[in-house]
């Protein structure tokens, strides 16, 4: 199968639903992915199976503020300079791209990137979600060694840094990403087909492109997009208050939900840290990261971001299961909710919901 | 003495007119059918409050004009000039052109060619790479166009390239030019939307004010005009002429400020039921609440800050059946096929005389019905109430003690009171209140730009409200009386030195 312009739509909402309220807008995302389809042609899916041992998988994802990036659009140039340093480094191009992060922006703008450089996307990502540090990803968690890191920027500057460990990488390349303006194209982890098997989450760019058109032209949206994600409904209601703050880099805050209609006399917290990580109910946790949290207009279902939440709007709070690979000691290490500051064991969500 | 004041609106369905005086009383108001060509229904709608004033029509000192002459063009895609569009952000941007994501047709009839050459900024104030000017004349040369817009990457915070670019086009060319910094703020796409609309327009801007200009002198008015933009502020007409863009969403943004200044609330939630859809707004500090989400305007996204309104459809000719309420009207037809007037489709209207509440002027509609239909009609009631009590409620973001004020023909079915509001305020000629919203309104200037957040910060801030209030006073406004009325400060994350975005608004009255 192959991706065409008309699959983009549902790529993007499926993507924003995965996103758990960060990854980023996927509207600019969406016009490149457009736009490089119709300049290059569709993007062949393929599986992991599909690959030889050897095959190269490039993970990429765009890295910086989000007002830089709706302000500083990237370069058409840039994949092209990272598929050709991972040539010169590894002395064969890359067979496939890979999205890092299949929620939010970096789902859908791979696409693009695929298109330009006339690989296939292969069909999975480093999280199965959206996330906001450099060492959640799936890769990391498999215990491959974060040991190579190539960034491009709009100039068409390269930079290649061989990191000692994960810190370093995280530290090294935010140091890039800021010289370069705030914006640049990063490849982490580059992978062998044999080496991506069981440290990459499989099936995600499917699975986005399902959810997407599961709400598609029917009568009950979010009963659909509910049944398709098989998630926990957490509360039906109102949006009652938005706190905001932006405190080390990272939008941190707290929306309140108040239940209507059967869940009237229920109030629902959301924490916030760029991504919806915990929800909770008279004290209680109903939900936690690494699972997926989603708020979700309750008339047409469409995932809200957690910058576009505003009092008033008709909500329903969605959450599901994720990737086993999140909940081994070393996922949940790495992204449990401890890893965020939440003094919380980590219990997984339908047992948390089983009474709902 | 030229103590009068006329605002005219231009509304989809009708284009209304008033005459206030020094007092800010209104002493004659008129409602005329709109015109397809807007402009006969604007000449017939002026003619009609200049025959009531009779000898008084001399002491007219200012017209003040909101019109959708700039919305329809966009939408019919009709008198649109064709732009070369020039975008300052090469070796950067490139993965998504000019004009990306536009509807096929539209962009046919504006396009005249697109190019992303060097230029712009970083989000830091560093060159991303300095314009080729040679790369611009080579492409003005091989495009056919009639204006040219120019955006520049973070040009809201650093617009040398775009005025550098602007200047050479203008000097060279001859071309009119729309500058993406004096036109929207952060966020590089829609920007370049609203500056390249804003460039296709200058043959309707001409228009409009060569129709407005003409009225007057016919009509031997030595009144000075003024058009009405979408925050609910006036332009000079040379002002409107370079930013014809900012003339779409003014009736939304009059009919606010009318319907506060006629009820005397600087805060409120005004609602205004039409014939098919109800459309509620937020007056804070006498100005309209601004939409945080992108407006789309013709098919394109733009980042333009726009009245923030809510629209539900209840109006006085929804159809009420069995299974509840609407969401069709029956529109315009509602004098044939209301019960009230005889017809057989029971309407908003319907449910709203039999509960009691008719329009003030009491048109002695009465009704007679099966009592199964008069069941139907109260179920209607209850359920607009709820309606209204939950757009209110979304509206006034939980406070409570806010009036309400209630405009527009079908105000009437209105209940007394909101749950969620304040006091429901019925005020005298609501009908026209955006004909006043337009006469009463001050002029302006913004500033949104990016400012490093360190020990400079006050002083930069300092400079965004004295270049805000330099666009307020080119606007029109007296350089005396200009206020800040608007400060936004918004911290940025990710960035190498803290910074935050600001937003600046300065508004006052008309000079003399």
């Amino acid at each position: 199968m192959s991706i065409d312009v008309s699959d983009i739509p549902a790529l993007a909402r499926g993507c924003a639903v995965l996103g758990t309220g960060g990854g980023g807008d996927v509207r600019t995302g969406s016009l490149a992915a457009v736009r490089a389809i119709r300049e290059y042609g569709p993007v062949p899916l393929v599986n992991l199976a599909d690959l030889p041992d050897d095959a190269l998988v490039v993970p990429l994802s765009g890295i910086g503020a989000p007002t830089v990036s709706h302000e500083m659009i990237h370069s058409e140039d840039e994949p092209r300079r990272v598929a050709e340093e991972v040539e010169r480094i590894f002395g064969r191009p890359p067979s496939a791209v890979m999205s890092s992060e299949i929620g939010g922006s970096n789902g859908v703008i791979p696409v693009a990137w695929a298109a330009q450089l006339g690989l296939p996307l292969l069909d999975a990502d480093g999280m199965g979600r959206a996330f906001p540090e450099v060492q959640m990803v799936s890769m990391y968690v498999a215990g491959l060694p974060a040991d190579l890191v190539i960034m491009s920027d709009v100039q068409g500057n390269v930079v290649t840094i061989r990191p000692v460990d994960g810190l370093w990488s995280e530290r090294l390349a935010r140091a890039v990403c800021v010289a370069a303006g705030s914006s640049a194209l990063m490849a982490d982890y580059v992978l062998t087909a044999a080496g991506a098997r069981g440290a990459v989450i499989e099936g995600t760019v499917t699975y986005a492109l399902e959810v997407g058109r599961a709400t598609e032209g029917v009568p009950d949206p979010l009963g659909a997009l509910q049944g398709r994600l098989g998630a926990a409904r957490l509360v039906t209601g109102k949006l009652t208050d938005v706190e905001r703050r932006t405190t080390g880099g990272f939008v941190r805050g707290t929306a309140t939900v108040e239940g209507t209609g059967d869940d009237r006399g229920r109030t629902l917290t959301l924490e916030l840290q760029n991504e919806n990580l915990v929800a909770i109910e008279d004290g209680r946790p109903l939900a936690m990261v690494p699972d997926l949290i989603t708020v979700v207009d309750t008339e047409t279902a469409a995932a809200i971001q957690t910058e576009g939440l505003r009092y008033g709007q008709r909500v329903t709070v969605l959450a599901w299961p994720c990737d086993p690979l999140w909940r081994t000691p070393k996922g949940l290490e790495t992204a449990g909710p401890r890893a965020f500051g939440y003094e919380l064991d980590y219990v997984p969500v339908e047992e948390l919901t089983a009474h709902v | 003495m030229s103590d009068l004041r006329v605002g005219i609106d231009v509304g989809g369905t009708n284009t209304d007119a008033v005459v206030l005086d020094a007092d800010g009383r209104v002493i004659a108001k008129a409602k005329r059918p709109t015109s397809p060509d807007v402009t006969e229904g604007l000449r017939a709608a002026l003619d009609a409050v200049l025959a009531s004033l009779g000898e008084s029509r001399e002491r007219i000192g200012r017209v003040m004009l909101g019109t959708t002459h700039a919305t329809n063009a966009i939408l019919e895609r009709r008198n649109l000039g064709r732009v070369a569009v020039l975008r300052l952000g090469a070796p950067a941007t490139t993965g998504v052109p000019p004009l990306s994501g536009w509807p096929d047709d539209l962009r046919k009839a504006v396009s005249a060619g697109e190019a992303v050459l060097p230029g712009g900024h970083y989000v830091d104030g560093r060159e991303l790479a300095r314009p080729g000017l040679d790369a611009v004349r080579r492409f003005l040369d091989e495009v056919e166009a009639e204006a040219v817009a120019i955006t520049g990457v973070f040009s809201p915070a650093s617009g040398d390239h775009e005025r550098l670019v602007g200047e050479l086009v203008r000097d060279e060319y001859g071309l009119p030019v729309s500058l993406s910094h004096e036109i929207g703020s952060l966020g590089l796409l829609e920007r370049e939307n609203a500056t390249v609309l804003n460039a296709a327009l200058y043959g309707v801007a001409a228009d409009v004010t060569g129709a407005l200009v003409a009225a007057l002198a016919e009509r031997g008015l030595g009144a000075r005009p003024y058009l009405a933009q979408n925050d609910g502020t006036l332009m000079t007409l040379e002002h409107a002429a370079r930013l014809p863009v900012a003339t779409i969403g003014s009736g939304p943004a009059n009919s606010l400020r009318g319907a506060a200044y006629l009820s005397g609330a600087a805060d409120a939630v005004v609602v205004d039921v039409g014939g098919t859809s109800t459309d509620l707004g937020v007056l804070a500090g006498g100005f309209p609440r601004e939409s945080a989400a992108a407006v789309e305007i013709g098919g394109v996204l733009t980042n333009f800050r726009m009245p923030d309104i809510l629209a539900v459809a209840l109006g006085g000719g929804t159809v009420v059946r069995e299974r509840g309420l609407g969401p069709d009207s029956v529109g315009y037809r509602i004098a044939e096929e209301a019960l009230v007037f005889g017809g057989a489709t029971p309407t908003m209207t319907d449910a709203a005389v039999a509960a009691g509440r008719t329009p003030p002027d009491d048109p002695g509609w009465r009704l007679d019905v099966p009592q199964a239909v008069a069941g139907m009609l109260r179920g209607a009631v209850t359920a607009a109430d709820e309606l209204v009590a939950d757009a209110v409620d979304r509206m006034t973001l939980g406070r409570t003690d806010r009036p309400l004020v209630a405009v527009g023909g079908g105000a009437f079915v209105l209940p007394a009171r909101v749950p969620g509001a304040g006091e429901l305020i019925r005020p005298e000629h609501a009908e026209v209140a955006n004909a006043v919203g337009a006469a009463i309104a001050l002029a302006s200037g913004r500033v949104d730009t990016i400012l490093p957040a360190g020990d400079s910060r006050s002083k930069a801030i300092e400079r965004a409200k004295e270049e805000a209030a330099a666009r307020a006073v080119a606007a029109g406004a007296d350089p005396s009386l200009v206020e800040i009325v608007d400060l936004l400060e918004v911290p940025l994350s990710y960035l190498s030195e803290p910074a935050v975005r600001v937003h600046v608004k300065a508004a006052g009255p008309l000079a003399r």
